[in-house]
């Protein structure tokens, strides 16, 4: 079982220490985001909480869930699904007008 | 003679379980993408009920939020200590992401219980049905992988758990972050972008 | 029966570390261990016993389906019918729709998928055995489930689509939608976990050499259809919580009185509804693709385009769905993207069609049944498929759209299409499973019955959508049937005779089964001198399917395990079936490591119904389902894969064999 051990050091890149600053990271773009409740960001207030939320998420995914570092085809498999589904509710929500103003 | 899950003689290399874990999480994203849009489509149906600025309580959410999103970090800690043999920490950091997941289901009840003395139920609108029906799945998940993760402590305490741990740990891991993951978006889209 | 392990290419699931403690679950149940006798069945895990079963299961239910429908044409083979009364009749079109799509040609794809895939890949499993048995159990306990309605205030009334909000409570009180819905929440779950165990297996179980552009096209196609599945249950599943939601919760989601949109419910519907029919062709597009080439004695024409095609038409697929909702209010941007669409999706289709043509051209055609099923395929799936094409010109489809046109369009490529390949593959691979051929005699009245039927009975279909008969339409008149000899009536009788002639060709093709399994022509190993792996194998294959795995180093590599070029360049038979299998016999592997039976699948599967019922009737049992679903997953989590060697009663002789079937 050692040497399955220092394999998986190998390919998992991160230390404990890595993923506290993910962590970290993580939970000042909330304070960000929650920000946006208290302060007026004006025309940035939509492109800004997008941008957080996609950040977040791919952050997760990426470090935590450990695709960044995994082989390619687990991150094919996911972001087919995530696509798809992107794609086709977002198609449905355009014949109901959704992103006309 | 143990039979070593993490090389599997398998012709991609990769592990079985883990290739259907991302399949299933794949398969997720239509499930949750459907509520969300549906919840899109109906937020501003709120007929005679109230208005989500007036039910949403952002500060309380927002101590929820993070609350989910440290049980993430707790998570990998587990995974962590389960690839390095340390059985102790490995439930240590399990039994505190179960515990953080139960505080944040804990704290959606509560919301749920002051929306609906509020005059929000479930059928009270389309926004509210649309509302508790997007949170309520998330909820139910997480409520899964908290009963999936205090099991897999009881097992490992008795060591009865059939196969490699690090893996097992692994595979609720990357469900319980997905979890987290659907969390991050409701958050965004629901609470903090009014109507 | 199950020996020390050594890596093979079998399961890996949870694999046991090292077990202290013998595997009775939950300290109470011994795993079974039998291999005969019906409890080798019930608890079974073998992929080629739960592909038997999912088969059976799904021929009841097409006769089941078959007389829905029978039953529809006899109410309008003439004016003023009586046989069903309009309720009755709803539910007839509805359930015969259902029963067809979801309990007879999905069900008896995953059978094929099920039994052949694993060994046209040289495997001797799935990826996860006990899921693959807990989705057989889900399938059935759903389609029983699903079809309860009939005796307990009537079956679901609101057509296939069950459009909201007219399959809401509102215009829809019995509680047959509400079977419908949970029936199929409960076969989806056997749907999205059989894809999920099916690609993992595909992708990761496949014997040395075996690349993926050396897999047979069965099996490619299988592999796009389980894509296809796993991400287009999710949608329908949304679909179908909402409106359960609806009809036993009090929500609003499709009442257009609290502001609702029904497109909601249409759009769900179709974003799985469209994948669904691609999911319904594919297999049978796999299953000829492996028929034409071996009756044609020449290789598949284009091998890289067919898989292409089908990867392509399983992508451009999730495009279209909205060319079902053209008359639906969309507006004209929208119906024009999805029309423009829908045309783009006949490409890949036609470039099937043009490789199986160019497989039979300058083949040595032989004419077996299986053979004419193949080509009745292409000719019938392409009326089909024209008819299909004006549809996705929205001007004609707005015309042609919910008459009895459309019914002419997806009959023609769903029964000659999807199910003249399915009974191309039972004619085909009937020997390999059972050692017996299927009557050819037997088979050709039955083809040609069916053949003659189907077309008299669709064909008309085409003038009475354009002469304006309504789908769904209970009953006609003689004053709505209209002027001149050849009316509505007249082509509604012919259809209904025809219907009766199909009838008696399927009837044959069930007696030939009875007639097979009694006194049918034993079968030798290679009848059809096939080429892909799953020929070489016993009749029927063993347990464990390959003695020893073979190394693949050809496309068709059975083929070229059989024939060698000489000198002369030309293909020489080197070596006959039952020799390549004495060979592989005889270099067995010494240790096969093969998952053992287990009861968990079944119990699982028997909480799903518990649990619907409850939510239909009384919550208290929802809980009780609930409780031996949870119940189910600790016995299973707890079980390994493999009974270790302590767990198994000792065999008469010495516990060190090879696995034989019982």
């Amino acid at each position: 079982m050692a040497t399955d051990t220092t394999t998986h050091e190998a390919e998992h890149g991160m230390s404990n220490a890595g993923y506290v600053r993910i962590a970290l990271i993580l939970a000042a773009i909330t304070a960000l985001e929650v920000s946006t409740y208290y302060i007026d960001f004006g025309p940035f207030f939509m492109p800004a909480l997008m941008i957080m939320m996609v950040v977040k998420f791919l952050m997760v995914v990426s470090y935590f869930m450990h695709l960044k570092f995994d082989n390619r085809l687990f991150s094919w498999l996911f972001y087919a699904g995530l696509i798809l589904a992107i794609t086709v509710y977002v198609i449905a929500l355009s014949t109901f007008k959704f992103f006309v103003a | 003679m143990s039979a070593d899950t993490a090389a599997h003689h398998t012709s991609t290399g990769l592990s079985n379980v883990k290739l259907g874990m991302w399949l299933f999480l794949g398969s997720e994203c239509l499930l949750f993408g459907g509520l969300i849009s549906t919840y899109m489509l109906y937020r501003g149906r709120v007929g005679e009920g109230p208005t989500p600025s007036q039910v949403f309580d952002i500060p309380f959410t927002s101590v929820s939020s993070f609350v989910l999103l440290m049980s993430s970090l707790t998570m990998v800690l587990a995974v962590s200590a389960a690839h390095k043999n340390d059985d102790r920490n490995m439930r240590l950091w399990l039994s505190v992401t179960g515990l953080l997941g139960a505080t944040f289901v804990g704290g959606q009840v509560y919301e749920f219980t002051a929306f609906y003395n509020e005059g929000m139920g479930f059928t009270t609108s389309l926004f509210s049905s649309s509302f508790f029906v997007l949170t309520g799945f998330h909820g139910v998940h997480v409520t899964v992988g908290i009963i999936m993760l205090m099991s897999l402590v009881g097992i490992l305490k008795r060591s009865k758990v059939p196969g490699s741990k690090a893996e097992t740990v692994e595979m609720i891991g990357l469900y319980w972050h997905f979890v987290d993951v659907v969390w991050i978006i409701i958050f965004t889209l629901v609470y903090l972008i009014p109507g | 029966m199950a020996i020390i392990e050594r890596p093979t290419t079998a399961v890996s699931e949870l694999q046991v570390a090292a077990p202290a403690v013998p595997s009775t679950a939950l300290g109470a149940l011994k795993r079974p261990v039998t291999t005969t006798g019906w409890r080798a069945w019930l608890f079974t895990v073998d992929h080629k016993k739960l592909g038997i079963m999912y088969s059976a299961a799904a021929l009841f239910f097409f006769v089941v389906g078959g007389l829905e429908a029978v039953l529809i044409r006899l109410q309008l083979a003439a004016p003023n019918g009586k046989v069903l009364n309009a309720d009755l009749y709803n539910q007839m079109f509805t359930m015969h729709a259902t029963t067809m799509v979801f309990l007879f040609v999905m069900p008896m794809a995953a059978g094929l998928a099920n039994y052949f895939v694993p060994l046209q890949i040289g495997a001797r499993d799935v990826a996860f055995p006990r899921i693959n048995a807990f989705g057989f159990w889900a399938f059935l306990f759903g389609g029983i489930f699903l079809n309860l309605a009939w005796f307990l205030g009537g079956a679901a009334d609101g057509g296939w689509f069950m459009y909201a909000p007219n399959s809401g409570p509102v215009f829809s009180p019995s509680h047959g939608v509400d079977f419908w819905a949970l029936g199929l929440q409960i076969t989806g779950i056997a749907s999205l976990t059989g894809s999920i165990n099916l690609i993992v297996t595909i992708l990761n179980m496949r014997a040395p050499g075996m690349k993926l552009m050396r897999m047979p096209i069965f099996t490619w196609m299988q592999l796009v259809v389980q894509f296809l599945l796993v991400f287009a249950v999710p949608v329908i599943t949304v679909a179908l919580f909402l409106l359960s939601f609806q009809r036993n919760f009090g929500a609003t989601f499709f009442n257009v009185e609290a502001g609702a949109d029904p497109l909601l419910w249409q759009h769900l519907f179709w974003i799985f509804g469209h994948p669904e029919v691609y999911i319904l062709i594919l297999p049978s597009f796999g299953v000829i693709s492996e028929v034409l080439p071996v009756f044609s004695r020449k290789p598949l024409f284009g091998y890289p385009f067919v898989v292409f095609s089908g990867a392509a038409i399983g992508f451009v697929g999730w495009g279209v769905w909205a060319h079902h909702m053209f008359a639906s209010g969309l507006g004209p941007v929208s119906v024009a993207v999805f029309s423009v669409a829908t045309m783009a999706i006949a490409v890949p289709t036609g470039v099937k069609i043009v490789n199986w043509t160019m497989t039979l051209w300058g083949g040595k055609l032989v004419f077996t049944v299986a053979m004419k099923y193949a080509v009745a395929l292409i000719v019938l799936f392409t009326i089909g498929g024209l008819s299909g094409v004006t549809h996705s010109v929205a001007p004609s489809d707005t015309q042609q759209t919910d008459t009895y046109y459309i019914v002419a369009h997806f009959h023609y490529v769903l029964f000659g299409g999807a199910i003249f390949g399915l009974f191309s593959g039972f004619y085909y691979w009937w020997p390999k499973v059972f050692g017996k051929m299927l009557s050819e005699k037997i088979g050709n009245w039955s083809f040609w019955l069916m053949v003659f039927g189907m077309n008299l009975t669709f064909g008309p279909m085409h003038i009475l959508g354009l002469q304006g008969q309504p789908r769904r339409m209970y009953v006609w008149t003689e004053a709505r049937a209209g002027e001149g000899f050849f009316n509505l009536g007249f082509w509604n009788t012919v259809a209904s005779i025809g219907s009766l002639i199909l009838s008696l060709g399927v009837l044959l093709f069930l007696i030939n089964i009875v007639v097979t399994t009694r006194k049918g022509q034993v079968a030798p190993l290679d009848p059809w001198n096939a080429r892909s792996l799953e020929w070489m194998t016993s009749n029927p294959p063993k347990e464990h399917n390959f003695d020893s795995i073979p190394t693949i180093s050809h496309l068709d590599e059975f083929f070229h395990r059989k024939y060698k070029e000489n000198e002369n360049g030309e293909m020489v038979q080197v070596a006959t079936a039952e020799e390549i299998v004495a060979e592989l016999e005889k270099n067995a592997d010494a240790h096969i490591h093969m998952p053992s039976p287990s009861y968990w699948p079944i119990i699982l599967a028997l909480g799903l119904p518990v649990t619907a019922f409850g939510v239909i009737y009384s919550i208290p049992l929802a809980v009780v389902g609930g409780v031996i679903i949870l119940l189910g997953m600790y016995g299973w989590a707890l079980e390994p894969s493999t009974a270790p060697d302590d767990d198994v009663d000792p065999p008469a002789s010495s516990s060190k064999e090879v696995a034989h079937v019982g």
